[in-house]
């Protein structure tokens, strides 16, 4: 398969295109902005639909529109307009619409910053709006992943009738890799017959809705989709374990901090240290089976991370609490380096080996 | 025997939820009808918004999602899009189109976005029990203007036909009313042309019709269709505001 050298941003966009998603609705912010210019660029070209609302909220909602009609659809942006579509990602989960929303992270909170951060995690994992619910959420790690995970959350969007997000930060946004594209077309669009497409005099009605004033009924719809979120905690966690088979030390990161964390890895094998790392590509749901299995030989666990520390908490969650964890961060756009991981991984296992 | 008078295929033979002298029940026919006569309901799906007629998903035949406050206009957008055979309404209340969805509205009608609009002005929020609304009138009295709408403080109603009919993207911006049988009769005309356009693709189309709610402007049905004829319509006078239909034939 042909690679070619291609921006994160711009990849994500050809990706999706790929996965047959034919309508974008976006709204610019850095460090997003190239997807949604490539998306204009390219939607005319395979007849899709790119729209540039008038705000992120609307955007979110013409893609909850475009859900409910049944279609692939998507937006993308970086963290205060993710903010903005929490309200549409709320009632697409209310309504149970598959969709995809792509947020390349920058520093918070606030206006925050232009720079690559990590600090959405409680966010995106929490699920963002009001309500009890879950999102899909996918962590990738290179322009690659970028790409393999846009029709993954596609797939599992519509599998379980959720909406999924695409967890990146500004440095995987703009950073060039070579990619092929030979799995995005992997997982074509299931059946939708829920969908609000005109029922053509050959079926009852179908209705959209998040709307239930009668609180059994609420809880019952709530419950029954906590049910299906369980079936996709027992079947999507994805994560990738490196040199974690021996090791007395784990390291957990995911997205860019997981590639700093690899480097410190491989220098602390090479100084002989057994430290491994395992790295969430599920953030939601978090892959706390691959956790469980390192406790047999971890001591102890570093989360790493591009924020003051918020998917540590999943990681003491998922062992529930039976090593001690410690955290190596940096925030506000700044990128923990191999030498600061490697510092605290030398301070948590007593100096060098 | 002939037939001469039954409940449209569109609409369905549910009970409403709406209160006595509620306007919505007209309206809500009204638009069945034309769904009807147009042979469109199997291709149309109805974007119901936050207010009184929310549940109006339970009324209506045709497919229908209901879209979070003031979204309509985006998530009709984002359908009519997906689908383009598709004919795609909202409709919507003074508090979802003028006041939280102000953005949504102006900017689906700026871009002509093919979709018909169903604007119900009752210059009050209905389902949270009687507030001010972007469409009250100056001095009227409501939960949240207890001493009467200052407008030195709370500002003027927005005429919405007005606005939206210095815009491009408009092809009708029509104010009509259903106080009495010719008003009910012009209304149904303005709502079948709003339809007619997005068969023929001429962009956004929005019929207002001047509503009551008795329940909450604390008026017998009577009274409250009285109160509208005196004070309603020469705040906001019935008409046409945009019609690109006639400018063609101009």
């Amino acid at each position: 398969m042909e690679k070619i050298l291609m921006k994160g941003n711009e990849a994500l966009g050809e990706a999706a295109i790929r996965a047959g998603c034919r309508h974008f609705f976006g709204y610019p912010i850095t460090p997003q902005t190239e997807l949604a210019a490539y998306m204009s660029k390219m939607m005319p070209k395979v007849g899709g639909t790119y729209l540039q609302a008038e705000s992120e909220i609307a955007a979110v909602n013409m893609v909850l529109g475009a859900a409910a009609a049944g279609v692939r659809a998507m937006t993308s942006s970086s963290s205060p307009g993710v903010s903005l579509k929490g309200e549409g990602i709320s009632y697409m989960a209310g309504s149970d619409l598959p969709a995809l929303i792509i947020n390349v992270q920058r520093g918070g909170p606030g206006l925050g910053g232009i720079q690559p951060s990590q600090a959405d995690y409680w966010q995106a994992t929490r699920g963002g709006g009001h309500g009890d619910y879950h999102i899909l959420v996918l962590a990738p790690s290179t322009v690659q992943e970028m790409v393999d995970l846009v029709s993954l959350a596609f797939h599992l969007a519509e599998t379980y009738r959720m909406p999924a997000m695409l967890l990146a930060d500004g440095m995987l946004g703009q950073m060039m890799e070579p990619v092929s594209f030979d799995e995005t077309d992997k997982y074509p669009p299931l059946q939708k017959p829920w969908a609000a497409s005109g029922h053509g005099g050959k079926r009852p009605h179908n209705v959209i809705n998040s709307l239930y004033l009668t609180p059994q009924t609420l809880e019952n719809l709530v419950v029954e989709r906590y049910k299906r979120y369980e079936i996709a905690k027992e079947k999507e966690q994805r994560a990738e374990c490196f040199e974690t088979s021996d090791a007395e030390l784990v390291l957990v990161a995911y997205g860019a901090s997981a590639r700093v964390a690899r480097s410190a890895v491989m220098q602390a094998r090479q100084e002989g240290l057994k430290v491994g790392l395992v790295r969430p590509i599920t953030l939601w749901p978090f892959p706390e089976k691959a956790l469980k299995d390192t406790l047999s030989t971890a001591k102890g666990y570093l989360a790493v991370e591009m924020s003051m520390g918020q998917m540590i908490d999943d990681v003491k969650l998922a062992i529930e609490c039976q090593r001690p964890v410690e955290l190596c961060s940096r925030t506000g756009g700044m990128i923990p380096t191999p030498d600061e991981v490697l510092a605290k991984i030398h301070a948590m296992m007593g100096g060098k080996a | 025997m002939k037939t001469l008078f039954q409940r449209p295929h569109a609409l369905l033979p549910v009970p409403m939820h709406y209160c006595p002298g509620c306007t919505h029940g007209i309206v809500h026919r009204l638009v069945a009808e034309v769904l009807d006569e147009l042979g469109v309901e199997g291709r149309t799906i109805g974007v119901a918004s936050v207010g009184c007629s929310v549940m109006n998903y339970d009324y209506f035949g045709c497919d229908m999602v209901q879209a979070p406050h003031g979204r309509a206009p985006a998530v009709a957008t984002g359908i009519r899009r997906a689908l383009p055979g598709s004919v795609v309404f909202t409709y919507q209340g003074d508090g979802d189109l003028a006041a939280i969805g102000t953005a949504e509205t102006v900017h689906a009608a700026t871009r002509g976005e093919n979709i018909t609009v169903i604007f119900i002005n009752n210059a009050i929020y209905g389902m949270t029990g009687g507030q001010m609304a972007p469409t009250s009138l100056p001095g009227q009295v409501t939960q949240t203007t207890p001493y009467g709408r200052d407008v030195k403080t709370a500002g003027y109603p927005v005429r919405v036909c007005e606005m939206l009919s210095t815009l491009d993207g408009v092809a009708l911006a029509q104010r009509v009313t259903v106080d009495n049988i010719a008003h009910i009769r012009q209304a149904k005309a303005a709502i079948r042309k709003a339809f007619e356009n997005q068969l023929a693709g001429r962009g956004y189309s929005i019929v207002e019709v001047l509503s009551t709610c008795p329940t909450n402007w604390g008026m017998t049905p009577q009274e409250a269709l009285q109160g509208l004829r005196d004070k309603m319509i020469p705040y906001y006078p019935l008409g046409v505001y945009k019609d690109v239909t006639k400018e063609e034939q101009a």
